[in-house]
């Protein structure tokens, strides 16, 4: 995105000295090594990359990317990433949080850096769960989570990412799970997206939350709940067995079925990543009667705010000259001559 | 208790002679009549004439109130003079009064024998029930201890715009530079400053500048044609002897902006403003938005917290990162300023303060944040505190602040008020050329052999500034404790609490370089000493300033402290107040700098105390100084009263 020149690295060059300090076998660990992955597949300079986080579990992520890196304070992140991104918009800003540091107590700042559309890419690791503070319920649990504070089973109506990210004015909204293959792929769309990159990561929490995404995202047998959504291509999953197509007469999104590979005779949907009315049908999309909506859901880049910004800058300043003296002298002014005398 | 100030003694029942060294003049209408344009333009004009002066705008905390109520008079008092002038005044001399509201509101204050104007226009049926006058104050008699002058202002204005064929309701509109025209006649000022501002004003609409040109040239005329029958004379002050220089007027918002400019441009950086919408610091942002071509980059964050994690952010990324907000707001960004401690980022909070505690008096001053700014995060977290005592020190306090942020990679808080952010006073224009420089320098290499090490520190204590983007110096940050020189997280007993000991080391370390505490009038150095220091910190400079003035001119042995290094003070501080008998520290709150006193140096400091919004006059502070001489013992120290006769009134902001 905003690496003009690539840079050669490997996964190693992106690893830090640190010791990783997540849970064994939390989902985290996959997705820091899709990150890594990634960053030399799309040319990332180390010196040039900035890994921004919160609080929560999710936001110890910069510590084991050798790369720069800020861990803030809960929930503000955007905030900081918007103001680095003003101050140096050549930086190539990845923000990292969680559904409580990202919806729970920083809803407004993560509302306010996708309707701005600062650039860079937020990933939002959505364990449905407050890890790093023993379990709690979070924003995303579902009803009927039962956790130290919600004994009896959490009675919240649980918060959908994807649909606030679009709601908020996102103008990319992707989709993955720690440990899918396509995560790389999800996170290069983000990448190559000019504009605040939304990517939703369903993250498996296994000591206090465990296994809750297995309906899609288990390692075996539940790809038929998956639903990759590709620009350009049908609405296809369980093999091509099944599609999305429009109810005219409702219009909602229906589960129909494909005979013999003929997705057009059964109507189903072709992906446009810049329909922004089909989009909010996907965010919307419940899992269960539908599968899980994967990959690049929205994509339809405007003009950023930090190129905004400068540019008003730019013209503010145009003709102008940063003239110190003369600021501090403007106005009505008068002059006093004579001799100089100490006041009464 | 309508105190004769003692710079107005010569100040007489038959009201006011032809040379008063001094005059105070308040403005009083509705929020809607335009009161602190005219103040603001008549300050103006009365700076071109080279006095030396002090205002006090006072603004009810809704934009428009209920026209003609009480709790809707705005009011804008100018004090002026041939000699030094402290204070906005303790009591006016004149009283302009725009409607019966205003005039109820503010006659109490009013000096015996002094002269009311006003506009019988406004003295309807209908506003005088709604100011609560069961009778025509102008008819019936009460004002017969002041000279009155009371006319159709109103009716004269529509006469004087009526060739520009504007409605009654927009005439009337002018009927402040009416006023502003007869005020300008009265102390023999020249018109064309203000038309000059009233065409660049409205230089698309030149009707409504002629009107308005019009209406303030027959203020001046009436002027001339009453001297010759009523009470109103033409009054002559001599300016003010004066350095020689360039001068203009300045508000301490203005003047806090044009420091943080000028601040980044001693520190060779572009500056990254984070603010949100909040009274009285919003004035800050204003300015601040339209001087972009300094590198001048401002954000109107979602809110209070955002703003300054924006800042920080941009500290971070190299820029140097400013906030501001008043209370509240600052409340809200306490946290961030603790990450900002923590990983040791440069950045400037300027607090204008208010009346609290919560939302509290939005648009009255006080300063009861003093506590917040010293103590108020979590953990141990110091912090540099620094204080302006008018408006135009708050230029250079800006600059100081600017360059301890950068220079020792620490938050700094820059406090203000109220009074000093809407206060307006002269101002010797500074040549930038007499600030020292003090450029950044980013850290681009390793610092120890091979290794780059992003907390080793250098001899004042501060961490390198690396800017991300800089190859070969990656490295992590965080409000995790971290290790004392890799800055990676590190939780053990031994570095915690080495890491605790430098963070406070390093801002301690700070007040072995600042100027040794002087004593702003009274003996210094080697002589300073005696019997009583009055000890004070931002905007009480001006009263304090005159009663000491005062009293030491009558013989009594009190000298004038005024502190602007809050945290850390200067080292010599504790040595300095130990030299005096008694310390009196007067202050906008219940107390908070004498604690601050007592805690550093275990210092007798006494309170004396005023919480009503209100400034202190210098009467108050004479008579609280009196008490140390007058051989009664145990009187001393303790709390003002409100003071019904000051701005702002009682009635101007309740109900």
């Amino acid at each position: 995105m905003n690496a003009p020149v690539k840079i050669e690295t490997t996964l190693k060059d992106w690893e830090t000295d640190q010791e990783v300090r997540w849970c064994p076998g939390c989902g985290d660990y996959a997705i820091l090594k899709a990150v890594q992955r990634t960053l030399p597949q799309l040319g990332a300079d180390p010196a040039n990359t900035v890994f921004i986080s919160g609080i929560g579990c999710s936001s110890r992520f910069p510590y084991y990317v050798e790369s720069y890196g800020f861990h803030t304070i809960h929930g503000r992140a955007p905030a900081f990433a918007t103001g680095a991104k003003l101050a140096n918009p050549e930086l190539d800003i990845w923000l990292v949080t969680g559904d409580g540091d990202g919806l729970s107590i920083g809803g407004n700042h993560l509302m306010h850096v996708l309707r701005r559309n600062v650039n860079m890419q937020i990933m939002l690791f959505n364990n449905e769960i407050y890890g790093l503070t023993k379990g709690q319920a979070s924003p995303t649990s579902r009803e009927g989570t039962k956790s130290p504070s919600t004994p009896i089973g959490s009675y919240d109506h649980p918060a959908r990412p994807a649909a606030f990210a679009l709601g908020a004015g996102a103008r990319f909204v992707g989709r993955g799970f720690d440990v899918s293959k396509n995560l790389p792929d999800v996170l290069k769309a983000a990448h190559g997206h000019q504009g605040a990159a939304f990517i939703e990561i369903f993250q498996n929490c296994i000591v206090y939350n465990k296994d809750v995404f297995n309906d899609f995202a288990a390692p075996k047998g539940a790809e038929d709940q998956q639903l990759w959504l590709e620009n350009g291509q049908p609405m296809l999953f369980a093999g091509g067995a099944k599609g999305i197509a429009l109810n005219h007469d409702t219009l909602s999104l229906e589960v129909v079925d494909v005979t013999d590979g003929d997705w057009e005779a059964a109507k189903v949907i072709v992906h446009d990543v810049t329909n922004r009315s089909i989009a909010h049908m996907l965010v919307e999309m419940p899992f269960g009667p539908f599968p899980m909506a994967l990959g690049v859901l929205y994509d339809d880049p405007r003009p950023t705010f930090e190129a905004a910004a400068m540019a008003e800058k730019a013209a503010a300043s145009e003709g102008k000259e940063a003239n110190l003296a003369k600021l501090l002298g403007k106005g009505q002014t008068w002059t006093v001559s004579g001799t100089a005398q100490g006041p009464v | 208790m309508a105190t004769v100030a003692p710079n107005d003694a010569d100040l007489t029942q038959d009201g006011l002679p032809a040379n008063p060294e001094s005059v105070v003049v308040r403005f009083a209408g509705d929020s809607g009549d335009g009161m602190q344009l005219t103040g603001g333009q008549f300050t103006l004009s009365t700076a071109l004439a080279g006095n030396d002066l002090a205002t006090f705008p006072d603004f009810p905390a809704e934009i428009r109130a209920p026209q003609g109520t009480l709790f809707g008079v705005s009011a804008f008092q100018i004090n002026f003079g041939s000699r030094e002038i402290n204070t906005a005044g303790d009591a006016p001399d004149v009283l302009v009064a725009m409607n019966p509201a205003a005039l109820k509101v503010n006659l109490a204050a009013l000096k015996p024998g002094g002269l009311i104007i006003a506009d019988t226009g406004a003295f309807t049926k209908r506003n005088l029930d709604k100011a609560k006058y069961d009778a025509n104050p102008l008819e019936d008699g009460s004002l017969a201890k002041f000279d009155v002058l009371a006319f159709d202002i109103s009716e004269k204005t529509i006469e004087a715009v009526k060739p520009y064929g504007l409605g009654n309701k927009d005439a009337l509109r002018s009927k402040n530079m009416w006023t502003l025209g007869l005020a300008l006649w009265m102390f023999d000022r020249p018109r064309e400053p203000i038309h000059d501002w009233l065409r660049g004003k409205f230089k698309s609409k030149p009707d409504i500048a002629d009107a308005n040109i019009a209406a303030l040239d027959a203020g001046h005329a009436y002027g001339e044609t009453a001297e010759l029958s009523g009470p109103l004379k033409q009054l002559h002050i001599e300016p003010v002897p004066s350095d020689p220089g360039l001068y203009r007027t300045v508000t301490g918002a203005e003047a806090v902006s044009l420091g943080l400019v000028a601040g980044a441009q001693l520190a060779e950086m572009p500056m990254f403003f984070g603010g949100y919408p909040i009274t009285p610091a919003s004035a800050i942002l204003h300015h601040l938005a339209r001087l972009k071509e300094f590198d001048v980059t401002t954000f109107q964050a979602e809110d209070e917290i955002a703003a300054i994690c924006a800042a920080i952010g941009a500290s971070y990324a190299g820029s140097l990162g400013v906030t501001s907000s008043s209370g509240p707001g600052i409340a809200l960004k306490g946290e961030a300023m603790g990450l900002a401690i923590m990983t040791e980022l440069p950045l400037v909070i300027v607090n204008s303060q208010r009346g609290g505690p919560s939302t509290g008096l939005p648009t009255k001053t006080e300063q009861s944040d003093l506590y917040q700014a010293v103590y108020g995060r979590n953990g141990d977290a110091p912090m540099p505190v620094i204080a302006a005592s008018s408006p135009g020190d708050a230029f250079e306090c800006a600059i100081e602040a600017c360059r301890i942020a950068v220079q020792y990679m620490t938050p700094v808080m820059l406090l203000t008020d109220g009074y000093i952010a809407n206060a307006a006073e002269p101002w010797k224009v500074p040549d930038p050329a007499d600030f020292a420089p003090f450029p950044v320098e980013f850290l681009d290499q390793p610092n120890d052999g091979e290794n780059f090490l992003p907390y080793k520190r250098d001899g004042k204590g501060a961490r390198p500034w690396v800017k991300p983007g800089t190859p070969g110096l990656m490295h992590r940050i965080g409000g995790i404790e971290k290790h004392e020189l890799t800055g990676n997280i590190d939780y053990s007993p031994d570095n915690h609490q080495r890491m605790t000991d430098a963070r406070k080391n390093k801002i301690d370390g700070i007040a072995k370089e600042l100027a040794p505490q002087g004593v702003t009038l009274g003996p210094d150095g080697d002589d300073a000493g005696g019997k009583l220091a009055v000890v004070g910190w931002g905007s009480t400079f001006g009263p304090i300033r005159r009663a000491v003035d005062n009293c030491r001119r009558k013989g009594m042995d009190v000298s004038h402290i005024h502190v602007r290094h809050i945290w850390p003070m200067p080292s010599n501080t504790g040595e300095l107040l130990r030299k005096y008998d008694n310390i009196l520290v007067p202050e906008m709150n219940t107390g908070q700098f004498k604690t601050v006193l007592r805690d550093q140096f275990l210092v007798d400091a006494q309170p004396l105390t005023k919480t009503s919004g209100q400034p202190f006059q210098i009467a108050e502070l004479e008579e609280a100084i009196g008490k140390y001489f007058d051989g009664i013992p145990d009187n001393e120290g303790g709390q003002v009263l409100v003071n019904d006769d000051q701005l702002p009134s009682p009635d101007g902001g309740a109900e």
